[in-house]
């Protein structure tokens, strides 16, 4: 299928970015105030249906195309539980080592705002559906920052509940349009504990959890499209003392921005602390343009959400294997913890691990495989059609390749021919090891295009013409007397000097085993 | 004709005695000459008359869907109905036409059973009266029978008595021969109360054997359709149609067994009728209590144990009722907000603005004040305090009935309500909240714990009122409890408001005098009057 690269490549750009900030905090000294930080994520579920109706769930399809009469709070309407959401709430619980609720409930939390019909949304307030859980994750350190410290965070409970619609202000007009699509779309919110300090390890917890969420498939966990939403709870404290008062920061729509919003809160708290000030309990956005959090303008006041049981939906219950469904009940309408986890497949951090040991490179390197999708298998499947070596590929594919796809335009997408031809490419004896990136660029470009075609057309081939190779080793040799006087003189080294020049004259496409040979026949 | 039962008049249908095109015309003129009853919101006259064409034309051909196919019914307005306005008798919902039907509803239409309209009801069904609803109250039928005129001397347009509440507009459809089964909902009492006070049949079925999908909610966990009919068999031939487990409700459970047909003759001998002595309880009137020993001697007579039992909690119930029902109606009405339905106000200086006052428009002063409460139980501060005490005192309500059916009783039988209907001058001095804590007495524990009931007509009485009585069974257990209840409606000899009023003498109440025609030999005999 179709696989977007253009996802996450500004991580690692983040990770560095914020590095040496965490290691100040982590390593001041205890009369210093450090930051806190908790995290509430909401993950929408990759689901066909909504949590509760049988509408569609669709990213930018038009306004109010997807509204059931339930989505819209039509009166007399009621929830009917969508078991795909249960079942991706278990396997994401699973992956993050939780402890699974046999028996969860729903709740009412009530709120007025228009983007929310029922004026109240459902979710699990009293008992989640699962609780206890860690997220470990990974950031680079080191004077190289090539050394992987591993860090966990806990997983307080992750719970199912609905989405909101949208809200649209027109402040010109004072209107407020009003988009139910994405109301009823199934959410797992996972609340953390506040363990972490800063905003290098909260984007490197929250890239963990998209990679996690994206190889369940549970959560397609695109943070600019909302799949995932992040807020801060951020705070600061001198280590040992209680904490101090936390403001939440919303509004966060990448990895990057994340880092950057908590580090400014923490950065703000500090200086109001400083001055003498009081931090206030509020919720702020994050203003993605000025770097800054300023205070949310309609959250302001005590909200007292009068929580509820939901009387339309009777506990939910999961069974722990096909032994403990009790008699009677359809199999198919039960949710098995067995059967999810038989199914999970290989999470990130196993899948580094195995890359390390299966092809002995360099821990960071397997990092960065795994934060693109498709570049593990692209990397694996490189290899099995070449006799190269695993670190030489990894160089190639981590410098040129990543290099190459962070410049491209965001929407490009390859897909699995592309990536079987471009494979065909790298290891054809056809066309140079180096040239790849410009066909593989070019196959972009015009996607009709094989390989081949590309290198015929832009004349990428590699010349092996014997002829024509030996008239230019030829004037290399005769031009360069020196260089063959020190070979002669027994000094092999230096044919690779000549090697060079001749590849330079050839645009490197000169075939190398050709060359060695005729310039060793030439030099004798 | 009219005032046949449906198995009856389902019979005549098939005999050919009468079209189903016939007999809707005539339920529509019936409507249209008890229009004073108020009784309806909605009449679907011309979907009726559509409808029974088509039921003709299958018992023409001979193939009716069922016993209901050309039977008309009613439903009370707070089922939604496809293209057909449902407004709940609110502001709020005044022009609300919903994009679907209720799955009871649907349930009956799929029989090919005849949608005579829309009734009338206490404004979100908040009420005992059917006093409260933004299209006035609904009148008693029985107030304008012969015995009530005769004993009461009561002047026709000031004396009238209600029907009780809320499902006041179906029981009145029921006893006023405009419809032959009608569907109320009941949360409190809602159907049993006005079946008891308009002397019809009404049962409120096991919580969760009939579906609530389309229903619009007053309290989730305890409103079940209920079903209003003029006798009991005729109420088991509507549950096995209606009762059984519906997809889009999740609280819905499978029907226990498929109802077919009640025993014509039920054996008492061998069932235990429990009296629970926290009925006898204060403002029982002198006659419903004679009513209600004269049954219980009638078990007893029949070879029935009959005992008394105690469910201890009882005195609390009302109050937790009340507790746990303003708190389902804040959450519940919080939805009705102006946006995407009901009424929106012309405010538009902010979206706050425009709730508030949709809001203050929209609901009634019932309403609004139970919003109000509700929120507050719910509050942070008070939901330990309230809800969830309450909601422990529910579980013990439910347990006290557990434990006395654990002890061997079938069946508990109780008064329905605590006197006859009151006239509406008197019923309107007391507030919508005291009104309702004092009619909902003795069917409201019900609700709390989920389980079937019945009201049966007993007798007139001294002011020609109908009186019920309750009977009360264990869960899922609908089917038995029809069958006592059919046993007591044999023996009580409940007169057919037919006879009530064919017994006036004042022509100015000829609105309501049946005309005679030929088919009316085949109705089934009046029973002699009950003289209390």
């Amino acid at each position: 299928g179709n696989l977007s690269l253009s996802l996450s490549l500004s991580l690692s750009l983040s990770l560095s970015l914020s590095l040496s900030l965490s290691l100040s905090l982590s390593l001041s000294d205890p009369q210093q105030l450090v930051g806190v930080v908790g995290l509430e994520v909401h993950a929408q579920i990759n689901s066909n249906t909504k949590l509760f109706s049988g509408s569609s769930v669709r990213f930018s399809a038009p306004p109010n195309s997807l509204v059931s009469p339930f989505d819209a709070s039509l009166p007399g309407t009621l929830p009917v539980l969508n078991k795909r959401c249960v079942e991706a709430a278990v396997m994401t619980a699973l992956a993050l080592n939780c402890t699974i609720n046999k028996k969860s409930l729903f709740d009412r939390k009530h709120y007025f705002y228009a983007d929310l019909p029922a004026g109240y949304q459902i979710t699990q307030q009293r008992r989640p559906i699962a609780v206890d859980g860690t997220l470990t994750y990974s950031i680079l350190g080191g004077k190289k920052r090539s050394q992987v410290i591993r860090r966990t965070s806990t997983i307080k409970q992750i719970q199912l509940e609905q989405d909101s619609g949208k809200s649209l202000h027109d402040d010109l007009r004072s209107q407020t349009l009003i988009d139910l699509n994405r109301a009823g779309v199934g959410l797992m919110e996972l609340v953390m504990e506040p363990d972490m300090s800063c905003g290098e390890e909260a984007a490197a917890a929250v890239r963990e959890l998209q990679l996690i969420l994206q190889a369940l498939g549970t959560c397609q966990a695109n943070m600019s499209e909302g799949q995932l939403r992040v807020d801060a709870n951020v705070s600061v404290h001198k280590p040992g003392e209680p904490l101090g008062v936390r403001t939440e920061v919303k509004n966060i729509n990448s990895v990057r921005f994340l880092s950057r919003a908590i580090d400014y809160e923490i950065q703000r708290h500090i200086q109001v602390l400083q001055r003498g000030g009081t931090v206030q309990n509020e919720t702020r956005a994050f203003d993605s343009k000025s770097g800054e959090t300023i205070p949310m303008r309609d959250k302001e006041g005590l909200q007292d959400y009068r929580f509820m049981p939901e009387p339309n939906l009777p506990p939910l219950i999961v069974y722990e294997d096909n032994a403990s469904l009790p008699t009677g009940i359809d199999a198919c309408q039960a949710v098995v913890v067995q059967e999810i986890r038989a199914g999970l497949p290989e999470l990130p951090s196993i899948k580094r691990d195995r890359l390390v040991q299966t092809y002995g490179i360099l821990p960071e390197h397997s990092f960065t495989l795994v934060n693109e999708d498709g570049l593990v298998e692209y990397f694996e499947a490189v290899l099995k059609a070449t006799t190269k070596e695993p670190r030489k590929v990894i160089g190639w594919v981590t410098n040129e390749l990543v290099g190459h796809l962070k410049h491209t335009v965001h929407s490009l997408t390859h897909t699995h021919t592309h990536t079987q031809a471009s494979v065909c490419v790298l290891v054809s004896p056809a066309s140079p090891w180096f040239l790849f990136p410009q066909v593989f660029q070019e196959m972009w470009r015009s996607p009709g295009k094989t390989a081949s075609q590309i290198i015929q057309e832009q004349d990428l081939g590699l010349v092996s013409d014997a002829t024509q190779l030996h008239s230019i080793c030829q004037k290399v040799v005769d031009s360069h007397p020196v260089e063959v006087h020190a070979i002669r003189n027994g000094n092999k080294k230096v044919l690779n000097k000549l090697m060079g020049l001749v590849q330079k004259e050839t645009k490197g496409r000169a075939d190398p085993v050709l060359v060695r040979a005729i310039l060793q026949e030439k030099t004798s | 004709m009219l005032g046949l039962t449906i198995r009856e008049v389902s019979a005549a249908l098939r005999e050919g005695r009468i079209s189903p095109t016939e007999l809707c015309r005539k339920c529509l003129n019936r409507i249209k000459r008890t229009r004073h009853l108020n009784a309806y919101i909605a009449v679907t006259e011309e979907l009726a008359l559509k409808q029974a064409g088509e039921a003709e034309a299958r018992l023409l051909r001979g193939a009716p869907k069922g016993p209901l196919d050309g039977i008309p019914f009613a439903v009370k307005d707070n089922f939604c109905t496809e293209n057909i306005k449902t407004t709940c008798a609110s502001r709020m919902l005044k022009d609300y036409t919903p994009p679907y039907t209720a799955t009871v509803v649907q349930k009956l239409l799929n029989q090919g059973a005849i949608l005579m309209g829309k009734t009338n009801m206490d404004e979100f069904a908040m009420g005992a009266g059917s006093t409260d609803g933004a299209f006035g109250p609904v009148r008693n039928p029985w107030s304008y029978a012969a015995p009530y005129r005769e004993r009461t001397g009561a002047a026709p347009d000031s004396d009238w008595v209600v029907t009780g509440g809320s499902s006041g507009g179906s029981a009145a459809a029921v006893a006023s021969l405009t419809s032959y089964l009608a569907l109320g909902s009941d949360t409190g009492g809602s159907t049993r109360n006005p079946g008891a006070l308009c002397g019809v049949v009404a049962l409120k079925p096991t919580y969760g054997l009939l579906s609530r999908h389309g229903l619009i909610p007053l309290v989730n966990s305890m409103d079940v359709p209920g079903i209003m009919t003029r006798s009991v068999s005729d109420a088991a031939i509507v549950l096995g149609i209606l009762q059984g487990q519906d997809t889009r409700d999740s609280t819905t459970t499978a029907a226990p067994s498929s109802l077919t047909e009640l025993p014509e003759h039920f054996d008492v001998k061998n069932i235990c009728v429990g009296i629970p002595q926290e009925y006898h309880a204060p403002g029982l009137s002198e006659e419903t209590l004679a009513q209600w020993s004269r049954v219980a001697d009638m078990f007893e007579r029949a070879g029935a144990r009959v005992k008394r039992v105690s469910l201890p909690h009882t005195q609390h119930s009302i109050v937790c009722y009340h507790v746990l029902c303003h708190a389902e109606v804040a959450s519940n009405m919080a939805r009705f907000d102006g946006l995407e339905y009901g009424h929106r106000s012309e405010e538009d200086s902010s979206t706050e603005a425009m709730y508030a006052s949709s809001r203050h428009e929209g609901f009634n002063d019932v309403v609004r004040g139970r919003i109000l409460s509700g929120n507050y139980f719910l509050l942070k501060q008070n939901s330990e305090h309230y809800f969830v005490k309450a909601q422990r005192v529910r579980r013990l309500i439910a347990e006290d009935f557990k434990r006395a059916f654990g002890s061997g009783v079938d069946v508990l039988l109780t008064p329905t309500t605590l006197a006859d209907a009151a006239r509406y001058s008197d019923f309107t001095q007391e507030d919508n909240r005291t009104r309702s804590a004092q009619e909902d007495v003795f069917t409201q524990p019900v609700n709390m714990a989920g389980l079937p009931a019945v009201s049966v007509p007993t007798a007139l009485s001294s002011r020609g009122l109908p009186i019920g009585l309750q009977l009360i069974g264990p869960a899922l257990q609908d089917k038995k409890l029809l069958g006592v209840a059919q046993w007591i409606e044999q023996r009580v000899g409940f007169p057919s408001i037919t006879g009530a009023i064919k017994h006036m003498q004042d022509g100015s109440f000829d609105s309501f005098i049946i005309r005679h025609c030929p088919c009316e030999i085949e109705m089934r005999p009046v029973l002699c009057f009950m003289t209390c």
